[in-house]
């Protein structure tokens, strides 16, 4: 089951320049909220901070308080705990190109310790049934790598790798900038059904995919949340008028 | 349908110029000679090991220690052994060594101390291998009071750390950030990220500078003369002077005997054949052990 993430006062810096202000937002458990704005707004750092990847970055840090559920992030758990309950998926497909197709989706649980072959096994075919890549896969599991499959079928591959390590939010960073509209198609409709189990926060640079997957849209510009609600409220009546300009496409 | 101001099948391609025809011809031909021009001297050195030393191998030059001086016959099969023993005490503590350190300066060396290794590194790359004999002599011959096969280890290890270190570090490098970042995302730890994917990931690329750096010092004879120092008998203890087929064909090479002569080049052919076979074998086991498709 997702659950809601609670952001407060999140401020995020590389070095000395400061990427993110004072961000302040409620993310709704088990729904698809979106993010959106012009390239270098801040979008990808707001996600990463959400599951504590921006502190990997050399000289980068944040300040603020992230809650997921009861659990607080930034305060008592280690940053590894928090990423295995906050999966990702990146921009860019990222399959391990040494491994099996099998081995990319059993790794985040190998690597952790977990050797059950065959709950691996069930975790295996759960997972990539999910991201709806079993049937094209199934005969090949481990006899091709993760390298060959297509774009599309990547990206659909690290899905089900952060879905097997059973996390309860989904961050997913532009997922469908690479992609044809047939596989941007695929991984919509998989996020349709996903939320129904976990929690997801998409960032997006094509605003029909944000009013098509997301119940929740925020607007950032410059390091700042601009606006943030209901997706559809944001696309017909935006109260900020920066937003609207966006929308409407004035700039961005 | 936009109206792009051309009919579909109406342009023409034009078609290729004499000029870039000759151009490609040409380029075709200099890339082929170049590549004739790097296996030439290969060639060359194997056709003339072929030509003096096959004649002189046998199955008693295979089995046999050395035979006094005077005596026909006997073989190099203490040295072949002792080589194998020398360069394996070498490897077991020389690639470790390098790919650590190899790591260590990809993943966590963006700074002085990194910095300094790297220099260090690439100094000791340069320094004479006769040098790195004495080195060795100095500290392991002169501490255990005599010559071993341990200090013939020794100098070869250090001859190829430096060679493992660098290119470890690039094929590491050459490892794409994203690929760290997806595991970081699934909660596998920094170590672990380095050890199970970023390594497994550039582990061909790795292979391949540990295989550069074992060719090297394979047929190195200089830091040999003075640690293990060559024996006429087998040795298999740690502690003792070993023979070794390098320090065999340089004794038999500068003896004025026409018999010792002949065995160099047998020896010098043996020396080569088991270079060429053990870094292929290890390239044939690396990419038996990993998947079609994957680099
Ligand atoms: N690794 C980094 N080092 C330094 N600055 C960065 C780094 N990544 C992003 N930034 C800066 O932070 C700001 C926000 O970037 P980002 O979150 O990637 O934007 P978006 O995803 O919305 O395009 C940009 O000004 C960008 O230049
Ligand atoms: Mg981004």
């Amino acid at each position: 089951m997702g659950v809601g993430i609670k952001v407060e006062h999140l401020n995020a810096w590389f070095g000395k320049t400061q990427a993110l202000h004072d961000i302040s937002i409620d993310v709704p458990a088990n729904h698809a909220t979106a993010v959106i704005g012009p390239s270098g707004c801040g979008k990808s750092t707001f996600v990463r901070c959400l599951n504590r990847m921006h502190e990997t970055v050399p000289d980068a840090r944040a300040t603020g308080k992230v809650r997921m559920g009861e659990l607080d992030v930034y305060n008592g758990t280690a940053a590894v705990q928090i990423r295995r309950r906050i999966g990702m998926v990146f921009q860019k497909a990222n399959p391990f190109p040494t491994m099996s197709i099998y081995d990319n989706v059993a790794a985040g649980l190998k690597l952790n310790g977990f050797h059950d072959r065959q709950r691996l096994d069930e975790i295996v075919e759960r997972s990539l049934k999910l991201s709806a890549l079993w049937d094209e896969v199934k005969d090949t599991l481990r006899k091709k790598s993760g390298a060959s499959l297509s774009g599309g079928q990547q990206q659909r591959l690290c899905i089900a790798r952060a879905l097997a390590v059973s996390p309860e939010v989904l961050l997913m960073d532009e997922p469908c900038s690479a992609l044809d509209p047939i596989s941007t198609g695929k991984i919509e409709e998989l996020i349709f059904q996903l939320k129904e189990n976990f929690t997801i926060v998409i960032v997006t640079h094509n605003m029909q995919q944000a009013s098509r997957v997301a119940e929740f849209t925020g607007f950032f510009l410059l390091g700042k949340l601009i606006e943030f609600d209901k997706t559809e409220k944001i696309f017909t009546t935006p109260s900020d008028k920066r937003t609207e300009d966006y929308i409407t496409g004035r700039f961005g | 349908m936009p109206n792009l101001g051309t009919q579909t099948g109406q342009f023409e391609i034009a078609p290729i110029s004499l000029w870039r025809r000759g151009m490609n011809g040409f380029v075709t031909l200099a890339a082929g000679a170049a590549v004739v021009l790097v296996l030439l001297p290969l060639g060359a050195i194997f056709a003339y090991l072929i030509y003096k030393g096959l004649g002189s191998i046998n199955w008693a030059f295979l089995t046999q220690t050395p035979k006094p001086v005077g005596e026909a016959g006997g073989g190099m099969a203490n040295a072949i052994a002792g080589s194998a023993y020398v360069l394996a005490i070498a490897s077991v503590m020389g690639v470790p060594i390098g790919i650590g350190a190899g790591i260590y300066l990809a993943e966590y060396g963006r700074n002085r101390f990194g910095d300094v290794i790297r220099f260090t590194a690439d100094v000791l790359n340069g320094v004479p291998s006769i040098v790195v004999g004495i080195v060795a002599y100095g500290i392991v011959v002169l501490g255990q009071g005599h010559f071993s096969a341990l200090a013939g280890g020794v100098a070869l290890a250090i001859m190829m750390i430096p060679t493992i270190t660098r290119t470890s570090e690039e094929m590491l490098l050459l490892v794409p950030n994203a690929v760290r970042e997806a595991a970081y995302g699934l909660g596998v730890s920094r170590w672990r990220t380095t050890l199970s994917i970023t390594l497994r990931t550039a582990t061909s690329g790795v292979i391949t500078g540990v295989m550069l750096a074992f060719a090297r010092v394979a047929g190195e004879t200089a830091p040999l003369l003075f640690t293990a120092f060559g024996n006429q008998y087998w040795n298999w203890k740690m502690n003792q002077p070993t023979a070794a087929l390098s320090l065999q064909v340089y004794t038999y090479a500068i003896s004025p005997f026409d018999e010792w002569h002949r065995q160099a080049w047998a020896g010098a052919l043996i020396l080569i054949v088991l270079i060429v076979a053990s870094v292929s074998a290890v390239r044939i086991a690396a990419g038996r052990g990993m998947l079609k498709g994957a680099n």
